[in-house]
């Protein structure tokens, strides 16, 4: 399966085909850095380069952290040890346009580079997922409104106004206690290794009793915004609340939804807003079009839950619950998903209205399973909620006898 | 008694072979670059792939100690690497006490000193009595990000720093296999100090060759059906696929069963063997499990 091995894999080249090979990785968005290539050389010397399958795990071992990256690792592979001259001539294509504009280039670049790189010179090694893929966004592209996301036609005030909140912003979430212990005068246990060093300081005398108190972290979050038509006025401000708070603290993951699953954590991460918000409207491709709940839901349960929810994690689900499959099997993944995370909260925007009921569908379907059901539809209800949700994080049993 | 390690990635392969692992190249492959070049082994998989397994086969195998960290959330430098003995330390200063002792340093030293070192498993490892055991890190996932970061110091120069003290260093490194389900991302800063391998789960040969070793009641008609109903099943989009550890408890269970061939029936009652989530239990039982069971046999009849 593997190709044969050219000359220029002999000793004396050997480092300078690894750098040259790791270079052509990283332009391909792995992180390979020059500490690794030079444990890929040492490694490739130790194992012995007799059989091509042998280079080819030595190097996996070496150079991969993430089994998603075999697949980009495997064409690189292929590509570079078939033919070095055929690869110098495309990392010269490659180089100028991610050394010379920008000086670090994003993972997502290059990926697509390595996409049209590799796409051109090879159209048969073309991945057959994304055709896949393609067909089934056919499949129901007439219930889909495929439309770009523009921001633009934010009003300046409605920017302004937005902005203002985000400074002000603190996540109305509650910490969670972890089972470590850090000082605290007041704190209910006795902090034993402080205790002593504390009574030697006296002679040995006295000891007097150091407390410490559990450590209190907030836990990871989970964001399920939906960007469906009907919440087409609050997505956009509450992307940019987002933003914030992916770029505040460490463990948040987004994801938003409408008739597909995106996720857009790596989006968010740039700094600046407006970048991030322009690779967020890249991503999304069901930007105000339907809402197939269920369906998204079930794909985040199925793909992420269980790498994401780990840890005591906090599902915020942002949705109005307006499904257009009326429902159907919502409240399967909906019970999943509460019983997957350790709090889960349902944001809901039209939820200002008075007189709001749960009588679609879709929200009688998914009620009995949050744990807390908040108004957002704009991000100053947000800010008065932090105060009203100080209390710990726990789930009231008795809460569900009467939902 | 230490064997020596291998020589080669061939000897490795003949290592775990020899220890009843049948492992592919790749992974010997990552072992012996692990062993020879003194790195950690990060081993990433689903559950029930035998991640655990290969830390015990070469413990085992290479005549060493096994010291396992089992992870969860909250684990700290007390229960991860050493702790000190809080009593006894309470009892040494009364003591001084009593005899007059009034030297503050020389109290000091005395308490803070190597006798009232509690060891676990971090320290454990590096200060062996013996040989280099072998310290398996299993569920690193499970942990959270600071305990990562401070596997950093232990992982990359083999020493732990104790304040009162000073640093540990082993004299020479022990054999480090880690072992993570992804239940999160482990940091890149860890991994990059280890050689990655991805253990994925077995085609049907090897499957069948693990039957063979781990189940060798089955008859050997019984295991070609259950390897090939076994790798059918992981073709359906299913929640929680079934590892080769369900493959080798189902192999068994049929056979206490005293069955010597699959029928649907006997599949239904004992899929919750296979499968662990009522969903996926659900989705096979009954037609799909029949369907399954027909392709399987007359897959293994060919085969």
């Amino acid at each position: 399966m593997l190709p044969p091995l050219e000359a220029a894999a002999s000793r004396g080249k050997l480092a300078e085909n690894v750098m040259h090979f790791a270079r052509l990785l990283r332009a391909a968005g792995l992180r390979v850095g020059p500490d690794r290539v030079v444990d890929c050389v040492r490694a490739l010397e130790i194992a012995g380069t007799d059989r091509r399958d042998d280079w080819y795990w030595t190097m996996s071992a070496v150079l991969l952290s993430r089994e998603e990256q075999r697949p980009v690792f495997d064409q690189a592979f292929r590509l570079f040890w078939r033919d070095p001259k055929l690869t110098e001539k495309m990392m010269q294509l490659l180089l100028p346009k991610t050394y010379g504009r920008t000086p670090k280039p994003e993972e997502q670049q290059s990926q697509r580079l390595t996409d049209a790189l590799f796409g051109q010179k090879k159209p048969e090694e073309q991945p057959e997922e994304q055709k896949v893929e393609m067909d089934a966004h056919l499949t129901f592209s007439s219930r889909e409104v495929l439309q770009r996301m523009d921001f633009d036609t934010m009003s300046a005030a409605e920017l302004a106004e937005a902005k203002k909140m985000i400074r002000q912003l603190r996540l109305p979430l509650p910490v969670i206690r972890t089972r470590r212990h850090t000082p605290d005068p007041r704190g209910a246990r006795v902090h034993l290794r402080a205790t002593l060093r504390e009574s030697l300081r006296e002679g040995g005398d006295v000891i007097p009793l150091v407390r410490a108190r559990p450590v209190e972290v907030h836990p990871p979050l989970v964001v399920l915004c939906d960007i469906s038509g009907s919440m087409n006025p609050y997505a956009r401000m509450f992307l940019h609340f987002l933003h914030a708070l992916t770029n505040d603290r460490d463990r948040v993951h987004t994801f938003v939804f409408g008739t597909r699953l995106t996720n857009i954590t790596r989006q968010l991460r740039h700094r600046d807003v407006d970048v991030a918000m322009t690779r967020v409207a890249d991503a999304i491709k069901d930007w105000s079009g339907g809402t197939r709940i269920g369906v998204c839901l079930r794909d985040f349960n199925w793909r992420w839950a269980r790498r994401l929810l780990g840890q005591n994690a906090c599902v915020l689900l942002v949705s109005d619950g307006l499904d257009r499959e009326a429902g159907e099997g919502l409240a399967e993944e909906m019970e999943r998903l509460a019983k997957s995370c350790r709090y889960l909260v349902w944001l809901n925007p039209l939820l200002r209205y008075d007189r709001f009921e749960a009588k679609p569908a879709g929200v009688r379907a998914m009620l009995p399973h949050v744990d807390l059901f908040l108004p957002v539809h704009n991000l100053k209800s947000l800010v008065d909620l932090a105060h009203t949700l100080g209390r710990p994080l726990t789930r009231k049993m008795e809460k569900i006898a009467w939902k | 008694m230490p064997t020596p390690l291998p020589k080669s990635i061939d000897d490795t392969l003949k290592l775990l072979t020899s220890a009843d692992y049948v492992a592919d190249r790749s992974l010997a492959t990552a072992l012996y670059l692990s062993l020879a070049m003194q790195r950690p082994l990060f081993l990433e998989g689903e559950a029930g792939t035998g991640k655990t397994e290969i830390a015990k086969v070469v413990a085992q195998s290479l005549g060493r100690d096994l010291i396992r960290l089992q992870c969860y959330e909250g684990l700290d430098i007390a229960q991860a690497a050493y702790e000190w003995n809080y009593p006894r330390q309470m009892i040494e200063i009364r003591m001084a006490e009593a005899e007059g002792v009034k030297s503050r340093e020389g109290l000091e030293q005395d308490i803070f000193s190597d006798r009232f070192l509690v060891r676990r498993a971090l320290l454990r490892a590096l200060q062996p009595l013996g040989a280099p055991p072998v310290l398996l890190i299993d569920e690193l996932d499970r942990t959270d990000e600071p305990f990562e970061a401070y596997l950093l110091e232990v992982l990359s120069d083999w020493q732990i720093t104790v304040p009162e003290i000073g640093t540990i260093r082993a004299a020479e490194p022990p054999i480090v296999v880690i072992t993570s389900n992804r239940t999160r991302e482990i940091h890149d800063a860890v991994k990059r100090r280890c050689f990655y391998h991805w253990v994925d789960y077995p085609d049907a040969r090897r499957e069948l060759e693990i039957l063979k070793r781990k189940a060798p009641k089955a008859s050997a008609a019984l295991s070609r059906e259950v390897v090939a109903f076994v790798q059918r099943l992981r073709g359906v989009d299913l929640f929680k696929l079934p590892g080769v550890a369900e493959t080798i408890d189902w192999a068994n269970c049929l056979v206490a069963l005293d069955k010597l061939a699959l029928d649907p029936e006997t599949v239904n009652n004992t899929l919750g063997v296979l499968l662990k989530y009522q969903d996926d239990i659900e989705r096979i039982a009954g037609d799909e499990a029949a369907r399954l069971v027909n392709e399987a046999k007359s897959a293994a009849a060919t085969a």
